[in-house]
């Protein structure tokens, strides 16, 4: 939290080469994938679909139906995703001041899964409901967290605020759990749902995509704010920042990044954690670099996972939750121990 | 496969021989009389060997609880019905089965000790439902799920042994038989049709590794699931663009009643529209229950999938 940011005229270099990773992820995750296409044929028909060129890429119209239904918004959403949870990742940790803060962290991740499970379990047949109800869920558990948090200790006390995003979290796990119990035959569903899928198609980017915009220029206009936040409230006063107004307006902009995510893929986990980490190690701790960085660093993490998750097993899949976590959870423990050894 | 050997008690030795079943049928010491006993204590005491091990019933059972979809059906078919107290909340066919909340995913040992049983039919030791019904003296007999049909055949031939209706049992399996046979036989095999079976929208997929799929081998089908590694398991999350792509002759869905698929909901996916399986109406809705089943309706499974392979050959 307290390293040094880097040198501010070092911040547009780090940008380009981020977008420069996220661009090769993207066409990576492009080229590759469980149908048998060779990537020379994929270069063709990424041509041949640029307005004005016409170029035979001697794919049938199934093959090209896959690649721009399937494939192209699939690695669109993963980018779109990844960057969300990332983003709102570096929020929370910036708001909490807190390293171990992640986007699930108030209780998001249990409304999404008790509203998505119930959607499940409610709605059969209607996968169009799931979406909604994730989304709903999420700003509902983040909202429940906030106002519990609120009444229960100091107003923009952050220690009460995690700890009612963690009651929360527990009771609308154990509301889930009881549905879940209830009709035992949608757990495979309900499973493969909290696992995580970006697969949906271009209804998927279509719906995320504003929400992204609204939560990532609100997020990267704090940047600065978070930044005289880290060094104490008080001092931020003197300086002239109001902490709590701040410190509400990332954490809105952050649920509203998680929220979407969750909406459209599911629970992914440790993109929000391990993500930030990483930007800050490489970049320094400054939010103006931490926030954008984060943003396109998840986007690449996530297309990778994903075309890890479709490619390793192919053609069957696993759920990118698993890919993410794997990669993910040495990583948290890698993190944990130095931030111990930090505090000692 | 699970080898099965089915004990019967001296009363039925030479009566009936299964041929061709993989069963064999082995004496006991037990000497009991023959022919003029009354028909409900006719060939007990029995022992069963089911998954469980040995089991052991002293008298005809006449307080059945049964814990799975398939055993309800099969206890029905067998003419064991009229000893079945409760079924599980799964059991949805026959009607007249006596359904009850219990839950068969999630047993609950004293609710189904309530219902007084001298029988437990299980077809999953879930939660080690087996050993808790042990400790209370309640015989359980294990049918695990059927990898292949014969081991459905001999699971309805057992439960028909342990319940006393062993003859009416024999009948069923080889009705069974006979109508498999014949529609296996009926099957044009030369057309060299591939097919997907879907579990679930997500999509999951059964192989032929899986019970569903060995019915499917016998109409000669190529399940385009295979190509999954073994790690994925018999039924595979497959990737939405290698189905596309591999664009199956035959789609046959088991999420209908689940999760209202059809060949609308299908064309609808990303990338599948132009699958030649919907142009071609092609796309068969099975019965979920019947395909997730092994007990005797899985001839009605058999000819529907019939049907759609007779029906594939005569538009493409």
């Amino acid at each position: 939290m307290t390293r040094q940011a880097g040198p501010s005229r070092a911040r547009p270099l780090w940008v380009v080469c981020a977008l420069g990773v996220l661009a090769m992820c993207m066409i990576a995750g492009l080229l590759d994938g469980a149908a048998d296409i060779s990537p020379w044929q994929v270069v063709l028909q990424a041509v041949d679909w640029l307005p004005f060129v016409h170029v035979d890429s001697g794919l049938a119209p199934v093959e090209q139906g896959l690649l721009f239904e399937l494939r192209l918004p699939r690695v669109l959403v993963a980018a779109v995703v990844g960057g969300l949870l990332a983003m709102a990742g570096a929020g929370y940790q910036g708001v909490f001041r807190n390293p171990l803060a992640d986007p699930y962290l108030l209780g998001a991740a249990a409304g999404a899964g008790l509203a998505a499970t119930a959607a499940i379990v409610l709605l059969p047949g209607s996968a169009g409901s799931i979406p909604l109800a994730a989304f709903l869920g999420a700003v509902g558990g983040v909202f429940l967290a906030y106002t519990l948090g609120n009444t229960a200790g100091r107003a923009g006390g952050t220690a009460t605020l995690v700890l009612a995003g963690v009651a929360v979290t527990s009771f609308l796990t154990a509301i889930q759990a009881f549905i879940q119990q209830l009709k035992v035959e949608e757990l495979q569903r309900i499973y493969s749902w909290i696992l995580g899928d970006v697969g949906g198609g271009w209804d998927q980017f279509w719906l995320v995509l504003p929400y992204a915009a609204v939560s990532a220029v609100l997020l990267l206009l704090h940047g600065r704010m978070l930044d005289v936040l880290s060094v104490g409230d008080e001092e931020a006063t003197s300086l002239g920042v109001r902490a709590a107004r701040v410190r509400f307006t990332v954490l809105l902009a952050a649920s509203l990044a998680t929220a979407a995510a969750v909406a459209v893929s599911g629970l992914i986990g440790f993109v929000g954690i391990v993500i930030p980490h990483i930007v800050r190690r490489l970049a320094g701790g400054s939010y103006r670099i931490v926030l954008p960085l984060s943003l396109i660093g998840g986007g690449a993490f996530l297309v990778l996972a994903d075309l890890i998750a479709r490619t390793v097993i192919a053609p069957a899949e696993l759920p990118i939750g698993v890919v993410t976590m794997f990669v993910g959870a040495p990583f948290f423990v890698g993190v944990l121990r130095m931030t111990r050894r930090a505090a000692t | 496969m699970r080898p099965v050997r089915t004990a019967f008690a001296g009363a039925l030795l030479g009566t009936l021989v299964l041929a061709g079943c993989g069963q064999t049928t082995t004496p006991t010491t037990t000497a009991a009389p023959t022919g003029t006993a009354p028909a409900s204590s006719a060939g007990f005491p029995v022992t069963i060997e089911a998954g469980n091990g040995k089991v052991t019933l002293a008298k005809k059972p006449e307080r059945i609880v049964s814990l799975s979809a398939t055993h309800t059906e099969t206890l029905f078919a067998v003419g064991a019905g009229p000893q079945v107290v409760a079924v599980d909340d799964q059991s949805n066919y026959p009607a007249q089965a006596p359904k009850t909340d219990l839950s068969g995913f999630k047993p609950n040992v004293e609710a189904i000790v309530a219902k007084k049983p001298d029988l437990v039919i299980v077809s999953d030791d879930i939660d080690h439902i087996v050993a808790e019904l042990g400790k209370v003296n309640v015989p359980v007999l294990l049918e695990p799920a059927a990898t292949k049909l014969d081991d459905a055949y001999e699971e309805i031939a057992e439960i028909g042994a342990a319940t006393g209706n062993k003859a009416k049992a024999d009948e069923v399996v080889s009705g069974m038989k006979t109508a498999m046979d014949k529609l296996a036989a009926d099957a044009p095999k030369d057309k060299k049709l591939t097919y997907y079976h879907e579990l679930d929208q997500t999509p999951y997929a059964a192989t032929s590794q899986t019970f569903i799929g060995q019915v499917y081998a016998m109409f000669g089908l190529t399940n385009i699931a295979d190509k999954a590694p073994d790690q994925a398991g018999g039924y595979p999350k497959l990737s939405a663009e290698f189905v596309a792509q591999a664009d199956p002759d035959l789609i046959f869905l088991a999420d209908v009643k689940c999760c209202g698929q059809s060949k609308d909901t299908l064309a609808k996916r990303p990338g599948w529209k132009g699958l030649s399986a919907i142009k071609n109406d092609q796309v068969v809705q099975l019965d979920d229950d019947l395909a997730s089943r092994w007990g005797p309706r899985v001839v009605q499974l058999a000819e529907s999938i019939g049907a759609a392979v007779a029906k594939a050959g005569t538009t493409s």
